[in-house]
């Protein structure tokens, strides 16, 4: 048997039945990865030994009729920017932190851990969370899966490759401009960014502190609402957390919305949307309306380059004042070299932070500075309430707005380095969902030439996962995606 | 808006973040073409525009004032490069009187 190739669900119905052990599980993981990842490097560190300790003693309380948890015995994998207090670095991708190791473990950590899940492992992220390709982080790049010379999105690219190549059937990823929801379009998995304030970010290492969230990677629609409940919830830790107890996910996840309407917002099927990308869309919109869905024509206004400018002044501002505390004096790496306190804050910066890195904090910094506040951070933070007004409007008239998630399939590694800002617009239409706090799933549609995946992006309101849940399920009863492997798996490449 | 080099050099001083002639010149470069892409907010009329700061309309969120157990002091200054009896040990930034 291949229990890489089982579904997380699949996986949880084999162990209860006795077909299948925690340990087998694990192993069969920890071996998919020593075989894959010369080739993809979907992680920065793997914990073997701590694995398979905590898969037998998993299948041991199974045996003595113990409860498991949602995740009994199910590998899972997290990014680098979630703090592990397990003796193993949490680098965040950067050179500042790489051998820094967490005194506490995020809450997310503990709900997996509580839920009986086997941490295998922390993969592989864009630099402190900062760009969609995963090619900033200081260790190398993730290489996607589908084909070894694009990326895998990012910043969560690692996180989504290795769920893509079946190395793991659940991985945890973050999200702050579309950093879950690209990756997993462009890996051909699911990805969902929750409601800002669904899941704690005690723990995870804050990039923009009014956009990040945590969210699952999977490669079925029930396996994301099955890690989804676990880690979804309130935390005290957090006092951006919100107060009221989440809906139980899989429970409703096979009753179909009737009525759906759903918006399609002409601005994200405009200038710069790949051909290929647009079809598979709209084939899937197609599908919908095969099941008794209503397509309402919706605009959003500022969703796309004014939502990107407005992304690129907030985000960076919360980045230069979170990433202010990496001075060489808490944590990380201080320079070796420096005549005084300032030059060694400069020096241990200048080391520490990668290229894009020093660019955002540069950019958050000067759009905060006296002088330039007006005009930059609180311009942007008004059109963000724009932007907010914009979906409101949109869910008066319909269930969920569906459009492209990515305007193009994976690109070349090395692709679009030279120039920031056309790696910026790769998240032209996940950034508006940070902005407004609001949910947003990817699903993978189809392919484009060359078997490059592509993603439906599935937008609803806060707090309205269950729906989003229901609302891909009825298309992937349709139209299932996920008997399609990528080469590295099928021994191809 | 075109960043000046001196712009550029000011920012790195605020952000504190060492940068090299040429990283200066490429930064300058770059920061110009990201600042005239977000120039164009200034298309749109925000003037009755309350700013957004945050998605949720939680403020203030406290739990009562009792004491709970928390990092301790080793595992507080453990990652710290240097560190000792649980202080932060850093370059000396006071003068010492003497005028050195």
């Amino acid at each position: 048997m291949a229990p890489l190739n089982l579904t997380a669900c699949q996986m949880r119905e084999a162990m209860a039945k006795g077909d299948l052990s925690a340990r087998e599980a694990t192993d069969a993981s920890l071996e998919t990865i020593e075989r894959l990842e010369p080739k993809i490097h979907a992680f920065l560190s793997l914990s073997p030994q701590t694995a398979r300790r905590r898969a037998t003693e998993i299948d041991d309380r199974r045996a003595r009729g113990e409860d498991v948890g949602l995740l009994g015995g199910i590998p899972v994998a997290i990014k680098d920017n979630f703090c592990t207090a397990d003796g193993r670095p949490t680098t965040c991708g950067s050179r500042i932190l790489e051998r820094w190791k967490a005194p506490y473990s995020a809450h997310v950590v503990e709900r997996l851990e509580a839920e009986g899940a086997v941490i295998v492992g922390k993969t592989n992220l864009d630099e402190f969370a900062m760009g969609s390709s995963t090619e900033n982080s200081a260790f190398g790049p993730t290489r996607n899966p589908w084909d070894l010379e694009r990326v895998p999105g990012g910043s969560s690219g690692g996180s989504a490759a290795a769920v893509a190549s079946r190395m793991v059937p659940l991985a945890l990823g973050s999200d702050t401009g579309g950093s879950i929801r690209q990756p997993a379009a462009l890996c051909g998995v699911v990805g969902l960014k929750p409601t800002y304030g669904l899941v704690s970010r005690y723990g995870l290492v804050a990039f923009a502190s009014s956009l990040d969230q945590i969210g699952p990677f999977a490669r079925t629609v029930g396996d994301a609402a099955l890690l989804l409940r676990a880690v979804a919830g309130h935390d005290g830790r957090d006092s951006t957390s919100i107060p009221q107890a989440p809906p139980d996910y899989p429970a409703t996840l096979e009753e179909p919305v009737q009525p759906l309407r759903i918006g399609v917002p002409k601005e994200f099927f405009g200038e710069g949307l790949d051909a290929a990308v647009e079809g598979a869309v709209r084939e899937a919109l197609g599908a919908y309306e095969r099941l008794g869905a209503r397509l309402v024509d919706v605009s959003l206004p500022h969703a796309t380059d004014y939502a990107i400018a407005t992304y690129y002044l907030v985000a960076t501002s919360e980045a230069s004042s979170n990433l202010a505390r990496y001075d060489g004096v808490h944590y990380g790496r201080r320079a070796s070299e420096y005549a005084d306190m300032i030059e060694m804050y400069m020096r241990s910066r200048a080391e520490g932070f990668g290229d894009e890195v020093r660019r955002r904090v540069m950019l958050g910094t000067y759009a905060l500075s006296a002088g330039y506040y007006d005009a930059y951070y609180k311009k942007a933070a008004r059109v963000r309430r724009l932007i907010r007004r914009d979906y409101e409007a949109a869910f008066r008239r319909v269930d969920v707005v569906m459009g492209p998630t990515t305007p193009t399939p994976a690109f070349r590694l090395g692709e679009k380095t030279d120039d920031p800002l056309t790696m910026y617009l790769c998240d032209v239409y996940t950034v508006s969902c940070n902005l407004s706090g609001i949910a947003g799933l990817s699903l993978p549609c189809g392919f484009a030439k060359g078997g490059l995946p592509v993603g439906l992006q599935i937008i609803g309101d806060a707090m309205s996962e269950e729906r989003l849940l229901r609302v891909a399920r009825m298309y992937e009863r349709e139209v299932n995606w996920t008997e399609r492997r990528p080469p590295p798996c099928d021994g191809k490449a | 808006m075109a960043i000046s080099r001196d712009e550029v050099l000011k920012v790195a001083t605020l952000s504190r973040i060492r940068l090299s002639d040429a990283e200066v010149d490429r930064l300058a470069s770059q920061l110009s073409s990201i600042l005239a892409y977000v120039e164009k907010l200034g298309e749109l009329d925000t003037d009755a525009v309350e700013p957004l700061a945050h998605p949720l309309p939680l403020r203030n969120v406290l739990r009562p004032d009792e004491p709970k157990p928390s990092l301790s002091p080793q595992d507080a200054v453990g990652g710290a490069p240097d560190a000792a009896d649980n202080f932060f040990r850093v370059p000396r930034v006071l003068d010492d009187g003497t005028g050195a």
